[in-house]
């Protein structure tokens, strides 16, 4: 049998971990609804940034970590302004983010994208010590499958001289390849 | 007055325009720009939503150059201007942080600059007078709507630009630039450009919702400081326009290009022609260029 008690012990432990990582307190809420009210992805979303308190509130935490809202989530902070209990509530989305990202939790299909973009940005960043946008255009192409796509626009933005061909590598990419790995040796080598 | 310059990779690409036109005015207004040298990407959303520590520290790097130079920061770019000003804040409120990431960076950082965008140095730092005396051809008989985003504005503490739900800052400078600046109420719903190429669908709703409301307020245009705004507004424009079963074509420049011309900089040297609705032909039609 489940034990409930033992269940909600450790996603309290958990809702404490996302508490001290978003710097706030989600005890706080009082479920007013304002933060999904304005969120313009809400209509988009399985569990809006509300339940997601309240989730994390009642110690099921876990459960928004299978949601697809936090990553569809744009961090645009919204929520967070309007908090009338000055909950850091797109901090929350970025942390249970991040969270599901180290414990490996299996991405929704439809926003797995948002998942490809970011290695794929971080992986220039890494590389060159800038981005290389046209780089991340077609990457994202192959690794999608998505070879048509916004080819349209592509086109004339490299005509305009806008994408450029090449990517700029800084001096310092030593420098950004030793932020990189000390980072990983900090965090726990989750990537 | 100078300032240590940080450009960002999105104005060495796709926000070239952004770029030079920021250059050009900063030059007329007696803003001397020194670009910080061997500056790296700070991160963008990709570092810290994946790693707290990486979100700092990349743009800390930066700011630790600027520190050696002795200057504030102006970051042109609404995303830069966020990131490099999180990461001050939250390395000002958490010495240990800041400890963690002199450590990574192998630099020293004090948290002595400042990080400005460009529209705050324009408005505190050489003043809305000092642009009026300057003007050549003023933008009277435009009508745009000022559209700031999210990262300009939000959250509070982390930038402190403008008011997070009704910013005006932008409206004053191109108010001063003889502008005719709408009210409107979508000058900071986020148009969801960091889903621009993940959840297309979701920004072109966004999109669509926003130039709605500028066209419905009789804007003839949107002018924007956001490099990610400027791109999505324009460049999902037409999807958005095709879905809501309009035809609206509202340009989408950067307030650094309108205050060029304004102040009589050659229209050939503000990147006019690198837009996907073309302004030009409005901009004619105003006798502006
Ligand atoms: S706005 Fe704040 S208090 Fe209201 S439901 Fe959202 S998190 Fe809770
Ligand atoms: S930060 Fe995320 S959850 Fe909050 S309003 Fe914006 S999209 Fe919605
Ligand atoms: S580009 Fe859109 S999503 Fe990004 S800050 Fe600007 S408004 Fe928000």
């Amino acid at each position: 049998m489940l034990n409930l008690q033992a269940t909600i012990g450790a996603g309290r432990e958990f809702t404490d971990e996302i508490n001290h990582e978003a710097g706030t307190d989600i005890n706080r809420c009082y479920q007013c609804g304002t933060c999904s009210g304005g969120c313009p992805l809400f209509y988009a979303m399985d569990i809006g940034p509300r339940q997601v308190m309240r989730l994390l509130q009642t110690g099921l935490g876990e459960e928004a970590l299978r949601a697809r809202s936090i990553w569809i989530c744009a961090t645009c902070d919204t929520c967070t302004v309007r908090c009338p209990r000055e909950i850091n509530v797109a901090g929350v989305m970025e942390a249970l983010r991040i969270q599901a990202r180290r414990r490996g939790y299996r991405i929704p299909a439809a926003v797995r994208k948002v998942r490809i973009l970011t290695d794929l940005f971080l992986g220039s960043v890494r590389r060159s010590g800038r981005i290389f946008e046209l780089g991340l255009v077609q990457g994202m192409k192959m690794r999608t499958g998505e070879l048509l796509k916004d080819v349209g626009m592509g086109i004339p933005m490299l005509l305009k001289g806008k994408l450029s061909l090449r990517p700029h590598r800084i001096r310092g990419r030593a420098e950004i390849e030793r932020i990189y790995r000390k980072v990983q040796e900090m965090e726990g080598g989750s990537r | 007055m100078k300032l240590a310059y940080y450009p960002g990779c999105s104005l060495c690409g796709t926000a070239r325009e952004y770029n030079i036109s920021t250059i050009k005015v900063s030059e007329k207004l007696g803003i001397e720009l020194e670009e910080i040298p061997d500056w790296s990407c700070c991160g963008a959303t990709s570092a810290h939503t994946s790693s707290p520590l990486l979100g700092v520290a990349l743009p800390a790097r930066n700011l630790a150059i600027a520190e050696e130079m002795g200057l504030d920061v102006a970051a042109p770019c609404a995303a830069c201007y966020h990131n490099l000003s999180a990461a001050r804040v939250k390395m000002d409120r958490d010495h240990l942080l800041r400890k963690r990431i002199e450590e990574i960076i192998d630099r020293k950082y004090r948290g002595k600059v400042k990080v400005l965008p460009l529209a705050e140095v324009i408005l505190s730092r050489v003043g809305l007078d000092a642009v009026r005396d300057s003007l050549v051809h003023p933008l009277a008989g435009l009508k745009m709507a000022a559209y700031y985003g999210c990262l300009m504005v939000r959250p509070k503490g982390i930038v402190d630009f403008d008011d997070p739900e009704n910013p005006t800052k932008l409206d004053q400078i191109m108010e001063a630039a003889g502008g005719e600046m709408v009210d409107w109420s979508h000058k900071t719903e986020c148009c969801g450009a960091s889903l621009s190429l993940t959840g297309t669908e979701l920004c072109v709703d966004l999109v669509g919702r926003i130039l709605e409301r500028a066209a419905e307020e009789g804007a003839e245009c949107i002018v924007t400081a956001c490099p990610f705004c400027q791109a999505n507004l324009d460049m999902r424009q037409a999807e958005a326009a095709t879905k809501l079963k309009t035809d609206f074509r509202l340009p989408v420049l950067y307030f650094t290009q309108l205050l060029g011309i304004a102040l009589g900089l050659p229209a050939g040297e503000l990147g006019l022609d690198s837009h996907v609705v073309d302004p030009r032909p409005l901009l004619r039609e105003k006798g502006l260029i």
